[in-house]
């Protein structure tokens, strides 16, 4: 069961993430993306990540996707949008790239599974209020600064994207 | 049961599609958007690593990168909103103003 949950959310994960890149619509690779946002989020609540798969919809499909297709909208992106010269190198060394990794991963030794009582213990304790635990207590200090970075992201988009910051009207 | 080298590799492909999404897209645009790619590739592994190892900080991290993620695309679409009122195109080969 779990093993046919990854391969469904992984085959769908994989061919989404290629149609994002290889479509040459805009429009249609966000929500290409929003389709792989959504199974990465079914990902993670198989791999007993619940917190995250609600954020990872909330956050990313709620806000991140929708930021982006407000914007693919409002430049109205309708010209030809062909691909780089360098379509066939950049295959080349991406495909070299999975390659190595691949290569890699088969080589090492990686942490088995989990027992059975320990993830029933942690499902028990539940995801959430572990995952507040650690960030209200251990991790204290970089989330008032992930705090900030907020800020700084927000004052930074509006300064920016006000009118006559770049150009020849910029007074 | 699915063994961590599967998560890895299913990670290690969105990388690699967002690497080549970046390197081959004309639309700045996309390039954020295989940006986001590779963000989320380094998520799953987050995650999967978390699981395997019983450790939670893996998903602290992801809520981390979460949080970067969204400023990165606030910023950067801001960033394109203004080189498009200022250049009418959001097509790299054309954005070449810092170029010496």
């Amino acid at each position: 069961m779990a093993t046919l949950a990854f391969f469904y959310f992984g085959s769908v994960i994989v061919l989404t993430a290629v149609l994002v890149v290889a479509l040459r619509n805009p429009v249609y690779s966000v929500i290409s993306l929003l389709v792989m946002f959504f199974h990465i989020a079914g990902l993670f609540v198989t791999l007993h990540a619940e917190f995250l798969a609600a954020v990872q919809l909330i956050v990313y499909a709620g806000a991140i996707l929708v930021l982006y297709l407000f914007v693919v909208m409002l430049l109205n992106l309708q010209q030809d949008d062909s691909y780089q010269r360098q379509v066939k190198w950049g295959l080349g060394l991406g495909l070299l790239a999975l390659a190595e990794v691949i290569a890699i991963i088969s080589k090492v030794a990686l942490p088995e599974e989990p027992a059975e009582e320990k993830i029933a213990a942690a499902a028990a304790a539940g995801n959430t209020e572990a995952v507040g635990k650690a960030l209200y207590t251990t991790y204290l200090f970089p989330f008032e600064v992930a705090s900030l970075i907020l800020l700084v992201a927000m004052i930074g988009a509006i300064i920016m994207a006000k009118k006559g910051i770049m150009g020849p009207e910029a007074k | 049961m699915v063994p961590l080298s599967y998560y890895m590799i299913l990670s290690a492909i969105v990388f690699v599609t967002g690497v080549v999404g970046v390197l081959i897209r004309r639309n700045i645009i996309m390039l954020l958007l295989s940006i986001e790619l590779m963000l989320n590739a380094t998520n799953i592994n987050f995650v999967a690593f978390s699981y395997y190892l019983d450790n939670i900080a893996g998903q602290v991290f992801v809520f981390f990168a979460l949080t970067v993620a969204a400023a990165e695309v606030a910023v950067g679409l801001a960033i394109i909103i203004a080189l498009y009122r200022s250049k009418a195109t959001v097509n790299v080969a054309e954005l070449n103003l810092m170029k010496w």
